[in-house]
C-alpha cells in the first residue's frame, strides 16, 4: 500500500512539470478572456455628463485587479483545487449511496434543536442587542427568513414532493397579499379572519392554473408557470382601478393580539399590560405568528407525506408512467400538490401584506419566484432541514451584507456593499450548485421503510419530468 | 389598413430581434436539453458591449461613416459576447452537465441574476441612451394623413437579421461543424463514439448563440437607442416564448415564432391596449403549449418507459 503511494506521488512529481506549464497556459487564456469581457464592461464606464450625453470614463486599475484576480483564481484552481480533488477520489472510496447511517442521527437531533433556537430567538435578540438594537435582528433578519422559509416549505411540496417544477409560485404569494388587502381595505375584516381566505384564494388559484397545464411535463410546465406568474403580476400592474397599480396598496391593517392594537394609544398593547411603548412588542408578535406559520407548513408537510396522498406525489415524482398503471388518478395528485403548495403561499402573502402594511406589484417579480425555486434546490429537493438551511443561508447572508459598514474603511466611503447583494446571491447560486448539484442536505429519510429507517442519497431520488 | 401595414413592418422588425435571440435559446436545448435562462441577460451584456463599442468609436478614434461603425461594433459585440458565453458555459454550465435536470437550471438563473447586477454595479442603473444613428425613412403610403413608412433604421434590422440568418443556416446545414452538432442533438453518446468532441460541439453552440444574440442586442441598442441593465429579462422571456412557439430545437420555427411574436405584441398594441401587450405575448405562450406542446414546426416527444 505505501509502496504504491509512493510511486503514484512520484508520477505526480515527475508530471508536475508539465501541469505547471499547463495550468499557466489555462491562466493566461482565462486572463484573455477575463480582459476581452471585463475591458469595456468595468474597465470602460460610459457616465452621462452634464448635456446628457454619454462619455467614457477608464477605470484600469479597477480592471487590472478583477484580470489579476480571474488569472490568479485559476492559477489557483489547475495548481491546488484539482490536485486535491483528484487526491481525494483516489483515497476516499465512493460511499454506497444506503450507507449514510450517520446523516440519520443529524436528521433527529438538529430539527428540536433548530426549533428551540428560533423559538427563544427574538428574546436572544432582544436580551443582546437591547430594544433599539434587537427590531433589526427580529424584523429584517428573523421574520424575512423565516417568510422565506415558509415559502420555501410551501413550494417544496410542488417541486420536492410532486416533482412539479413550479417556476411561478409568486403569483400564489401575490394572489395572497391582494386578496388580504383588499378585502382588509373594503370590508375591515382583520388579519386573522384573511388568513385562511387567502389560502383558499390561492388555493383556487393554483387549481384555475393547473388544471390547463397539468398535460404539460418538465420545463414546459416550467415556462408556463413562469409566464402564469408574469400574468398575474402585469395584471396587477395595469389594472389600476382595483389594484391601484404601480403605486400599491397602502395602510393594510395590521394584526392585533386578541383584539389590542401595537399602538401607542392608550388602549395599546403596551399601555395595557403597563410597559413602556416600542415598536419591538409588534415585531416580535409578528415574528411569532410567522414561526408558527412556517411550523405548521413543515408539520403539514411531513404528515402528509404519509398519507396516500403524499406517497401518491412522491410516486408521480419517481414515474408518473408507472403512477399512472398503478391506478393513481394523476389529475388529481398534481392538483392536490398545485392547490396546497398555493395555499401555503397564499398563507405566506397574506403574512406578508400585514406584515408591510404596504404592497405594490414589485414585490411579486419573478426575481422572487426565482428565490424560492432556488432555495428549495439548493436546499436538496424534498427535505425540509436543508430548505430551512438553504433559507437561513440564502436571505440571512445577503441581509447580512446591509451590515457591513466596516468595508467602508477598507474599499473606501463610496463603497456600498448593498449593491453587491444580489451579484453575490446569483453567484452563489451558480457556485454551491456547482459544489453540491443535488443540495446541501442530500439525504432524505423514506416515509415507508422495511426494518429500520435509513438515510437514502439524494441521487436515488427522482427530480420529477412533470 | 394603413395601421395594420404600419404595425406589420414594426412587428417584424421587432420579431428579427426576438427570432436572434431565440435561435441562441432553440439551440441550446436542442443540444444539451436545457432553458438556458441567462441568454435574455447575454443580449443586455451584447448590447452594453455594442454601446461602448459605439461610444469608443465616435468619441475617442471619431469614425464618420455611420456603415463603417456599425459594422465594427456588431463585429466587437458578437466577439465578446460569444466570448463571455464560452465563459459562463465553461464555468456554470459544463460542471454540470450529465447531473441532475434541475441543477444546470438553477445556475442559469443564477448567472441572469448575477449578470443583470454585474452590469448595474459596473455600468451604473441608469438607463443608457444613444443619439439616433440612422434617421430616413421612406413613405409608403401617405392616404388620409396617415403615413406608412418603413425606416432605414427597419431596413438594416431587415437585412442583417436576413443576412446573418443565411449565413447561420448555412454554417448548420452544410458545414462541418453543423454536422456535429446536429449529431450531438440526435445522440450524444453515440457521436461521441464516432469523433466528435461534445465538449467543444456544445461550447460552439454557445458561442454561435451569443453571436446571434449579439446581432440581436446591437439591432436592439440601434432601434431603440437605450439600454438598461434590467432589459434582458423581458426580451429574453418573449424569445423563449417564441422558441417553444416555433417547436424547441428546430431553427426555422425559432425565427417563425419570434416573427409571430413580435406582430402579435405590436397588432395588440395597435388594436387594443398597450398596457396588456405583454400578457398577450404570455398568454400565447400558455395557449401553444397547451394545445400544441410540440410547438409549430416542432417533433412530438416519444414517451418511453
Amino acid at each position: 500500500m505505501a509502496t504504491q503511494q509512493v510511486s503514484i506521488d512520484d508520477a505526480t512529481r515527475e508530471a508536475g512539470g508539465g501541469a505547471v506549464r499547463r495550468a499557466v497556459k489555462d491562466a493566461a487564456i482565462w486572463g484573455l478572456v477575463a480582459l476581452g469581457v471585463l475591458g469595456p464592461l468595468v474597465g470602460l464606464h460610459a457616465v452621462q455628463d452634464i448635456r446628457g450625453f454619454l462619455r467614457l470614463d477608464g477605470r484600469w486599475g479597477l480592471l487590472a485587479v478583477l484580470v489579476g484576480l480571474v488569472v490568479a483564481g485559476s492559477l489557483f484552481g489547475s495548481l491546488v483545487v484539482e490536485p486535491w480533488k483528484e487526491r481525494r477520489a483516489r483515497t476516499r472510496p465512493k460511499a454506497h449511496p444506503l450507507a449514510e447511517r450517520a446523516r440519520v442521527g443529524f436528521g433527529r437531533w438538529f430539527p428540536p434543536v433548530a426549533i428551540a433556537f428560533v423559538a427563544v430567538y427574538p428574546f436572544l435578540a432582544l436580551w443582546l442587542t437591547g430594544f433599539s438594537g434587537s427590531i433589526k435582528w427580529i424584523d429584517n433578519f428573523g421574520i424575512q427568513i423565516l417568510i422565506y422559509v415558509m415559502l420555501g416549505f410551501g413550494l417544496n411540496i410542488v417541486v420536492g414532493l410532486a416533482g412539479l417544477l413550479d417556476l411561478g409560485y409568486v403569483a400564489f404569494y401575490a394572489v395572497g397579499a391582494y386578496s388580504t388587502a383588499l378585502l382588509a381595505k373594503e370590508f375591515g375584516l382583520s388579519f386573522f379572519t384573511l388568513l385562511p381566505l387567502a389560502g383558499i384564494f390561492a388555493a383556487l388559484w393554483g387549481i384555475m392554473l393547473g388544471f390547463p397545464v397539468l398535460r404539460l411535463r418538465g420545463d414546459y410546465l416550467a415556462i408556463v408557470t413562469l409566464a402564469f406568474g408574469e400574468i398575474i403580476r402585469l395584471v396587477l400592474i395595469n389594472w389600476v382601478p382595483v389594484t391601484n397599480g404601480y403605486a400599491g396598496i397602502s395602510g393594510i391593517p395590521r394584526p392585533t393580539f386578541f383584539g389590542i392594537p401595537f399602538t401607542a394609544s392608550s388602549t395599546g398593547f403596551a399601555k395595557t399590560f403597563g410597559l413602556a411603548y416600542s415598536p419591538i412588542y409588534r415585531g416580535i408578535f409578528l415574528y411569532y405568528i410567522i414561526l408558527a406559520l412556517a411550523l405548521l407548513t413543515a408539520w403539514v408537510t411531513v404528515r402528509l407525506r404519509r398519507l396516500p396522498i403524499g406517497r401518491a406525489w412522491e410516486a408521480l415524482r419517481e414515474d408518473e408512467i408507472a403512477c399512472r398503471s398503478l391506478g393513481i388518478n394523476t389529475t388529481n395528485t398534481k392538483l392536490t400538490a398545485f392547490a396546497i403548495g398555493a395555499m401555503f403561499g397564499g398563507f405566506a402573502g397574506s403574512f406578508f401584506a400585514t406584515r408591510q402594511g404596504f404592497i405594490s406589484p414589485e414585490s411579486f417579480t419573478f426575481m422572487e419566484s426565482a428565490t424560492i425555486v432556488a432555495i428549495v434546490v439548493l436546499g436538496g429537493m424534498g427535505s425540509q432541514i436543508g430548505v430551512a438551511v438553504a433559507a437561513v443561508a440564502m436571505i440571512g447572508g445577503t441581509e447580512l451584507l446591509r451590515e457591513l459598514d466596516f468595508l467602508k474603511a477598507i474599499f473606501g466611503s463610496a463603497f456600498d456593499p448593498t449593491q453587491y447583494r444580489m451579484l453575490l446571491f446569483g453567484f452563489a447560486m451558480v457556485l454551491i450548485m456547482i459544489w453540491k448539484p443535488r443540495g446541501l442536505i442530500s439525504t432524505r429519510s423514506p416515509s415507508v421503510f422495511l426494518k429500520e429507517r435509513r438515510a437514502v442519497s439524494g441521487s436515488l431520488v427522482g427530480e420529477g419530468r412533470g | 389598413m394603413d395601421v395594420f401595414l404600419q404595425q406589420l413592418i414594426n412587428g417584424i422588425t421587432l420579431g428579427s430581434i426576438y427570432g436572434l435571440i431565440a435561435i441562441g435559446y432553440t439551440m441550446v436545448y436542442g443540444i444539451i436539453g436545457m432553458v438556458n435562462f441567462a441568454h435574455g441577460d447575454v443580449f443586455m451584456v451584447s448590447a452594453f458591449f455594442a454601446l461602448i463599442a459605439f461610444l469608443v468609436l465616435t468619441s475617442w478614434i471619431g469614425i464618420g461613416s455611420v456603415a463603417l461603425a456599425l459594422l465594427i461594433v456588431l463585429l466587437v459585440s458578437m466577439v465578446l459576447t460569444g466570448l463571455l458565453n464560452w465563459a459562463i458555459e465553461r464555468l456554470a454550465y459544463r460542471p454540470l452537465r450529465g447531473s441532475f435536470r434541475l441543477a444546470p437550471l438553477i445556475s442559469a438563473i443564477g448567472m441572469s441574476i448575477f449578470l443583470s447586477n454585474f452590469v448595474q454595479v459596473a455600468q451604473g442603473p441608469r438607463n443608457k441612451s444613444i443619439p439616433p444613428l440612422l434617421r430616413g425613412e421612406f413613405v409608403l403610403s401617405d392616404a388620409g394623413g396617415y403615413v406608412v413608412a418603413l425606416s432605414y433604421k427597419q431596413i438594416v434590422v431587415w437585412v442583417v437579421t436576413a443576412l446573418l440568418l443565411a449565413g447561420f443556416w448555412y454554417v448548420v446545414r452544410y458545414t462541418p461543424l453543423g454536422r456535429a452538432q446536429r449529431a450531438c442533438e440526435q445522440d450524444q453518446k453515440m457521436a461521441a463514439l464516432l469523433g466528435v468532441d461534445v465538449d467543444r460541439t456544445v461550447a460552439i453552440t454557445f458561442v454561435l448563440g451569443a453571436a446571434l444574440a449579439a446581432v440581436a442586442g446591437t439591432m436592439y441598442l440601434m432601434y431603440y437607442g437605450v439600454i438598461s441593465f434590467a432589459d434582458g429579462f423581458t426580451p429574453g422571456v418573449k424569445a423563449f416564448t417564441a422558441a417553444v412557439l416555433g417547436g424547441i430545437g428546430s431553427l426555422p420555427g425559432a425565427v417563425i415564432g419570434g416573427l409571430l411574436i413580435g406582430i402579435v405584441e405590436t397588432m395588440w398594441s395597435a388594436y387594443f391596449s398597450i398596457d396588456y401587450k405583454d400578457v398577450a405575448a404570455f398568454s400565447i405562450l400558455a395557449i401553444t403549449l397547451i394545445f400544441l406542446p410540440q410547438g409549430l414546426l416542432g417533433r412530438p416527444e416519444v414517451e418511453k418507459v
